[in-house]
């Protein structure tokens, strides 16, 4: 038998997935269509605060969603309450999304008929950071009753998102939530990122979001049109 | 746990590369960055999972873990940085999202042995571009 040899073939593992989320991009760019997709763990509340983004956006803007879960279609089906178009990805037992998923969840769907398309993750704050899905705008979401050192246990996925959402502030003063504390392990693990204080719930802190995903529209467009 | 999509994505590649040579892999080497979100051990099991009724069953996964490194804007120098718990310069401490180096995840050198050519092995030259 002949001696082992060493080749180089220097092989990116989720280029495939690459391929598929730049030509995406690419798609959404054409389109003029502002994708954002979120992140959270379980239980933080993302279904109800992108179900009231969906809403409060719908007088001005065309909006849809793609909602990832990983049995239920519980998460669609509140969405649908906002009257926006939302279409339901059942993963199975996959803990994310994947380009392709989101590729072919979007088959008939016009997107030049959109300003915004947001992609609800699978609630998982580990597997999803891997995955470039072709968004825009990469927001990560956590509620106060998480603790304020959820960043520097889940640091990949903070570096990797582009805004980050911290909600149910209603329960901040029940949970003695440290603001500052949070806002420090934030900017540990992802420098310069802009935060959000907000409660779905009672409406509070989401107006200045919501006028941010506007700015974030209008300067995508603008690029474009260059 | 994502790992074993992982894996399985690291055994296609290693074996196309492997076809296209016609050579036997012993072990794949990979390089693994600190922040590419997958957790080495879990990936460890996966791999002899995903390698199972392939040619590469009872290859080894060799993995070199890729540490960060970020340009520090202050001292106009590459810094590796001990923590991903903390993007800042090392040396000066100014915060930097200049992120050069930990994101891999590269299957970037197979240990192979030339294919022997057996008796009852058809070799079928495959084209792939």
């Amino acid at each position: 038998m002949s001696e082992p040899r060493l080749v180089e073939v220097r092989r990116n593992v989720l280029k495939q997935n690459d391929v598929i989320a730049r030509s995406l991009r690419e798609q959404f760019r054409a389109a003029g269509v502002f994708v954002v997709s979120l992140v959270s763990s379980p239980g933080s509340g993302k279904t109800t605060f992108l179900e009231k983004t969906l809403t409060q956006l719908q007088p001005r803007y065309r909006v849809a969603a793609l909602v990832g879960d990983l049995a239920t279609e519980n998460d669609a089906v509140r969405l649908a309450r906002s009257k926006a178009p939302v279409k339901q990805i059942t993963t199975g037992t996959l803990c994310h999304l994947e380009a392709a998923m989101v590729q072919n969840a979007l088959q008939g769907w016009d997107l030049h008929q959109l300003d915004f398309l947001f992609i609800e993750n699978v609630g998982n704050l580990v597997c999803p950071s891997s995955y470039d899905l072709g968004e825009n705008l990469r927001l990560v979401l956590m509620s106060v009753t998480e603790g304020e050192d959820k960043p520097l246990k889940y640091p990949t996925i903070f570096n990797s998102a582009d805004v980050a959402v911290v909600t149910k502030n209603e329960l901040s003063v029940a949970v003695e939530f440290d603001w500052n504390a949070a806002r420090t392990s934030i900017q540990s693990v992802r420098p310069g990122m802009q935060i959000f204080r907000l409660s779905a719930k009672t409406g509070e802190g989401m107006e200045e979001y919501l006028e941010f995903l506007s700015q974030q529209l209008a300067e995508q467009r603008a690029v474009a049109r260059v | 746990m994502h790992e074993l999509s992982i894996a399985m994505g690291i055994v296609d590649a290693a074996l196309e590369e492997a076809q296209r040579r016609g050579v036997q892999v012993s072990a794949v080497h990979l390089r693994l960055g600190a922040l590419s979100g997958v957790v080495k051990d879990a990936l460890m099991f996966s791999y002899e999972v995903a390698c199972q009724d392939t040619p590469l069953e009872g290859s080894q996964l060799i993995v070199e873990d890729v540490a960060v490194i970020v340009f520090c804007s202050q001292c106009r120098e590459t810094r590796t940085l001990p923590s991903v718990q903390l993007f800042q310069c090392p040396e000066c401490g100014t915060p930097t999202m200049d992120v050069r180096q930990g994101k891999e995840l590269e299957v970037f050198a197979l240990e192979v042995r030339e294919d022997p050519v057996e008796e009852h092995e058809v070799q079928e030259s495959e084209v792939q571009e």
